[in-house]
């Protein structure tokens, strides 16, 4: 696992996602602080895509070997692609949280949400 | 009870060592144990290739001697204690009256009156009880050993090869089942051919002052940390019962595959019951299983049709679900296929034999 990082180009919700904003569509994951928390990812059970997101809501589950996790929302929209890489290497979640490991691409439906995220300062200031 | 009214988690005489070797501590049965250290799949890879240790000075121990310590035994634990040579070791269940288990143990004999008997550390209390409670009319004495004992497992093929040099002069290993009071890096050390990992190796049980510099020249022999997650999916693997999940009051020894410990004819606490259940055939099964496709069972998911998992995880060495759930009887035999639902998605598994990993011969 890499060392903490938090890219200043993210915006991050406060339950340990982060979204990368690319016009009108929007690229999720998890925080290295979250996948740090769940240890070694071992199951990612993608959305379907065309499924609706709302933010602040569960859109998929993570697993590592003793857990189960939610994963939340930053923003509300509808999928249009999810990792399928993921499937076979879900590893690359602990591996690469900003990068290889990212999970679903959103249409984003309100582009006024992105205003109750929290930049990378802030968001580590919410870790402590 | 104490310690689920308190907050404060007690430590194993490992804790610094533990810090020291970068594990992550979490709360468990009222200690504050490793979890993990360099991460579970590692850490499971390396009991199944080489060898790791783990900490689990959180079990319990309670010693019983006195002239009438086997007849008292005999009456309380479920397995036929005059089996057990001087230098032995046995698995057993404690029963209640009406079979619900209690906990599960091994008992090993120190000597002809002189018992050792590990406990579950969450049951370790109520256990000391309810043997306190029938010790009446037995020439027996109780001693709650909990504070006396650190215990390491040293566990995986190198184990025993590891272990063996740091004995003291003219000292051997015991044999699988077996147990030795041995020296291990310069102090004296109850050594016991037993484990919970499915591999060969020996448990260590040592006075807590003397576990650190045990657990340094471990360490230095090669051995492995090993933490608590992996102990589970180890254990998992190869279809070890886990007191809490997969046993439980409400169900008996019979249910969950256990028989072959339960010797009715030796009259324990509960063999009436127990004796029932198993001429009248037990109406749901212990059934170990593994997912055909994708998706991760998890303790209290439901199986379709009925029953319910005790324990579930990824297997680290099959890379596929596993688990163990109690499914109707006429539902657990090998090749059955059953349905898992995990959280609202139905998957599809398959009843299998245990254990659930064998190495390749």
């Amino acid at each position: 696992m890499a060392d903490a990082s938090y890219p200043d180009e993210l915006l991050y919700h406060p339950e340990h996602d982060w979204a990368q904003i690319d016009g009108d569509v929007a690229t999720f994951g998890i925080t290295w602080y979250a996948q740090d928390s769940l240890g070694e990812v071992v199951f990612f059970d993608p959305p379907e895509v065309g499924t609706q997101v709302r933010q602040g809501e569960s859109y998929a589950e993570v697993e590592s070997v003793k857990a189960v996790s939610d994963v939340i929302a930053p923003l509300s929209g509808e999928i249009v692609e999810v990792n399928a890489d993921l499937a076979d290497a879900p590893e690359r979640i602990n591996d690469d949280p900003y990068g290889a490991g990212w999970m679903v691409k959103v249409r984003l439906a309100d582009a006024g949400e992105r205003d109750g995220l929290m930049d990378a300062g802030a968001y580590q200031a919410q870790l402590g | 009870m104490v310690a689920a009214a308190s907050q404060t988690l007690r430590r194993t005489a490992l804790f610094d060592r533990h810090v020291a070797a970068g594990a992550r501590l979490v709360p468990f049965a009222g200690w504050e144990m490793p979890v993990q250290y360099a991460g579970v799949r590692e850490e499971h890879l390396a009991v199944r290739r080489h060898a790791g240790v783990f900490d689990v000075s959180h079990m319990g121990e309670v010693e019983t001697r006195g002239p009438g310590a086997l007849a008292f035994l005999q009456r309380m634990l479920s397995n036929d204690v005059s089996k057990i040579a001087v230098g032995g070791a046995q698995y057993s269940v404690l029963c209640r009256e009406d079979g619900g288990v209690l906990d599960d143990l091994f008992t090993y004999r120190l000597g002809d009156d002189r018992f050792l008997t590990v406990t579950n550390a969450a049951n370790h209390a109520k256990d000391l009880a309810w043997l306190r409670a029938h010790a009446d009319g037995f020439e027996v004495e109780l001693l709650d050993r909990l504070d006396d004992y650190a215990m390491l497992a040293v566990q995986g093929p190198a184990a025993r090869g590891l272990v063996a040099p740091l004995l003291g002069d003219g000292e051997q290993l015991p044999a699988r089942f077996r147990c030795a009071e041995l020296h291990v890096a310069g102090a004296p050390a109850l050594v016991c051919g037993t484990g919970y990992t499915g591999e060969d190796g020996v448990e260590l049980l040592c006075a807590p002052a003397d576990a650190p510099a045990l657990w340094d020249a471990l360490l230095a022999a090669g051995v492995v940390p090993a933490g608590l997650a992996a102990r589970d999916t180890l254990r998992l693997e190869a279809c070890f019962h886990l007191y809490g999940n997969d046993l439980m009051e409400s169900r008996g020894p019979i249910e969950a595959g256990l028989g072959w410990c339960c010797k009715e004819e030796t009259s324990f606490v509960g063999a009436d019951a127990v004796a029932a259940v198993r001429a009248a055939g037990p109406a749901e099964r212990l059934a170990p299983f593994a997912f055909t496709g994708p998706g991760i069972p998890r303790q209290g998911n439901a199986v379709v049709g009925g029953g319910e998992v005790t324990s579930g995880t990824l297997s680290p060495c099959r890379g596929v679900g596993i688990g163990l759930a109690y499914v109707p009887a006429d539902r657990a035999a090998v090749g059955t296929q059953i349905e898992i639902d995990v959280r609202g998605k139905v998957r599809p598994a398959v009843v299998e034999d245990k254990p659930l990993y064998r190495k390749a011969a």
